[in-house]
Parts: structure tokens; C-alpha cells; sequence
């Protein structure tokens, strides 16, 4: 099982968590994985076979987007960190 | 060099090897972007895109920004004549506010807690109601880019006969998207690396997921690696590089270090990896770190 950390904006849909688990060998497994266990929190982040455009997923502090996307592997001890895309530039 | 206004000194910064820094056998170059003028790279964008909108003296212009692009804006505008009216998160630094205030710029405040999206939705709004600014919009203007491509790229290629790996800070993008188009251009084999400010919770202030906002100068697959940072490893590696190197830099400088040490750990013997440091340490004064207290998840740094 991996950790999968999820943002402030998502955890209504995880109902009220900041981690929940999923397993997979591969980011694809895992968010399918992820949809059948918290299935409002799945939707939000996987539909259609591709993560969603405003969510970035990252296995390990690295986007997915840059390695193998679905097919970027996932072990284990994997932490998958959520997050909504954010517009750059610090907040203070 | 003799500028005949500070504008004419943007640009054109040095490079320094962090040899205490670097792993064996590859060197880690910093380009010292807090040289420019009023100390970031946001000086390039700032008098890119204000000439490339060639507007009228007088004019208004009015931008989101979290600080160091209004910082710049404000010292163009003022010797091109212009006005500038900034609208920045509540929480930004005292040295930010000061440094605009000083250089003759007005403040809008957006909510704190919505950081630099709240700044930009708010800037969006107001521009969309008073026809009389001008938002250059830095997020998805193609001066931005276009002046690193055109600057910071060319000083690299000009200045290195091997580049690796380039290493900069994922904010608007435009660093990232021009210099490493120019790289590439010479060095085609180049790995173009983002370091991502790992947000704490507090700093996600968003409402719903509709409020994501993607940069629309960023083209995500033009980056090679997109690495997260956290607040405490960016700080770690600022100690680093002011105790070991005698480099006072930036928080974001921090991150972009700590990223490149580990692509440089990646890389075979002889590599060669460009650092982009975006400003130096003196707009983080006030921040607590410097003094070794433990740095905090609920601020955004960069």
C-alpha cells in the first residue's frame, strides 16, 4: 500500500482526510485503485482515463507528468502527493 | 560598463561555480540573477514586456504579483514614465511593500490566503472593469519567456561550452520556457529542470479545484524533470550556500540548488549543471530561518 497525501481542496471528497491509501504498481493502478476506495476522491483526480487538467501528481517529490505519466511506477514505500495547480509566486 | 539608465544594466549576469557544493567530479553553476538592478531576474521580464506593449507615457499599468515582478515593474515604469498599481497577497513581506512603496508604486491587497491565485483573480477583475490598465500579466505574456530566450539562455550558451542540465524555479514558467529553449538550441541533448514549491496546507487556500490556474506561457512538456521542494530543504540548502559559498541567496535559490545537487548526483563525470538563482537574500530578511529557527509548511516562499 502507498500513502497518498491528499490537498486541503480534496479532502471533502476523502471525507475529511489528509492521507488515504491505494496500492499499484503503477500510477494508473493506483488512481484506479484510489476510485474504487474513495470513489469521490478518485473522479476528482482520474476521469476518462487521464488525470485531471488542474491536478498534478507526484510519486516520490517528482511530477509524473515528466517521468512515464500513468505508467510511472510506483512502489511500495511510495509517498503520491496531490496537488492542485497553483499559479507560481510565493503567497506572502 | 557605463549604462546611460539602470535599465541598460539588466542582464548580462555572472556565473559562479558552487565548488563546495558541487558533487565530484561536476560542476555547479550559479547565474547570479540577483545582480540585476533591483536583485531578481524579474527585472529581464519587467522591461521585456513593457516594451514589448510599447504603450504611451502616463499610461497604467496594474499587475498581480507576489512581489520581486512589481519590484521590477515599478523601477521600469518609473524611468519610462508609466504608473504601476500592484495587487499583492495581504501576507507579503514588509521589505516587498516598502520596496514597492519606495519605487512609487500603489497596493491593492488580495487575500492572504489565496496567495498568488487570489492576486491574480483579483487583478483580472479589476482590469476587467477599468479599461484604463494595461495588465502586462507576466503568467501568459511571450515577452516573458521571450527575454529569457533571448537573455538569460544566450548569456549560458555564450558564456559554457558544455550544459547538462539546467535548473530553475517553477513560477510563471518563463524562466524555465526561454532559457531552456535557447539551450536547447546549442546544447540539444540538455535536461531542462523545474524545482516545485511544496505547498503547506495553509498556502492552499483554494476554494475549489476550478480555482487551479495552470501559467499559460508553462508548456509542462518542454520540462525534462519537475521535482518538489519542501520549505525546510530550500532553507537547508540557503544555509548551505551562505556558509559554504558566501552566496546570500533567495529562498527559491535554495530549492533550485538542493534539485540540482541531485540531478548533478545523477549525472556521469564532467556534467555540467546551470543553477538559475532568481534573487539573492535580502527581500527574506525578516523571514525567521536566518537565525536557524525551524522554517514553517504555511508560507510560500517563491
Amino acid at each position: 500500500m502507498s500513502v497518498v497525501r491528499v490537498p486541503p481542496v480534496l479532502r471533502t471528497e476523502a471525507g475529511g482526510a489528509r492521507e488515504v491509501e491505494a496500492s499499484g504498481a503503477t500510477v494508473r493502478e493506483l488512481l484506479e485503485d484510489l476510485a474504487v476506495r474513495v470513489p469521490a476522491l478518485g473522479e476528482k483526480v482520474y476521469a476518462s482515463g487521464a488525470i485531471q487538467s488542474f491536478v498534478n501528481v507526484y510519486v516520490d517529490g517528482e511530477d509524473v507528468r515528466t517521468r512515464d505519466g500513468l505508467d510511472t511506477p510506483v512502489r511500495e514505500t511510495s509517498t503520491v502527493i496531490l496537488l492542485p495547480a497553483m499559479a507560481g509566486g510565493c503567497g506572502r | 560598463m557605463v549604462g546611460r539608465s539602470l535599465l541598460d544594466l539588466i542582464g548580462s549576469t555572472p556565473l559562479v561555480e558552487l565548488t563546495h557544493i558541487q558533487p565530484h567530479g561536476r560542476r555547479m553553476l550559479a547565474k547570479l540573477e540577483g545582480q540585476n538592478p533591483t536583485g531578481s531576474i524579474k527585472d529581464r521580464i519587467a522591461l521585456a514586456m513593457v516594451e514589448a506593449a510599447d504603450l504611451p507615457p502616463g499610461a497604467e499599468l496594474l499587475e498581480p504579483t507576489s512581489g520581486n515582478t512589481g519590484i521590477s515593474l515599478a523601477l521600469v515604469a518609473k524611468l519610462k514614465g508609466l504608473k504601476l498599481t500592484c495587487v499583492m497577497p495581504a501576507n507579503a513581506t514588509p521589505e516587498r511593500r516598502t520596496l514597492l512603496e519606495l519605487y512609487g508604486a500603489t497596493i491593492i491587497e488580495s487575500p492572504g490566503e489565496l496567495g498568488s491565485n487570489g492576486a491574480v483573480q483579483l487583478a483580472q477583475e479589476i482590469a476587467g472593469r477599468n479599461s484604463r490598465y494595461t495588465m502586462l500579466f507576466q503568467y501568459a505574456n511571450d515577452a516573458n519567456p521571450r527575454a529569457h530566450y533571448e537573455g538569460t539562455g544566450a548569456e549560458i550558451a555564450d558564456a559554457l561550452p558544455r550544459v547538462d542540465a539546467l535548473v530553475a524555479g517553477l513560477g510563471t514558467g518563463g524562466t524555465l520556457m526561454g532559457t531552456g529553449a535557447r539551450l536547447r538550441d546549442t546544447f540539444p541533448d540538455v535536461q531542462i529542470v523545474a524545482a516545485e514549491p511544496l505547498p503547506g496546507d495553509p498556502v492552499m487556500g483554494l476554494r475549489s479545484l476550478d480555482d487551479g490556474y495552470v501559467p499559460p506561457i508553462l508548456d509542462v512538456s518542454k520540462l525534462d524533470r519537475k521535482l518538489l521542494v519542501s520549505n525546510a530543504e530550500a532553507a537547508a540548502a540557503v544555509h548551505r550556500l551562505v556558509a559554504q559559498e558566501g552566496l546570500f541567496a533567495g529562498v527559491s535559490a535554495g530549492a533550485v540548488v538542493h534539485v540540482a545537487r541531485r540531478i548533478a548526483e545523477e549525472l556521469p563525470e564532467g556534467a555540467v549543471v546551470v543553477c538559475v538563482l532568481a534573487d539573492g537574500g535580502w527581500k527574506y530578511l525578516s523571514a525567521p530561518f536566518w537565525s536557524g529557527e525551524a522554517i514553517d509548511d504555511e508560507t510560500l516562499w517563491w
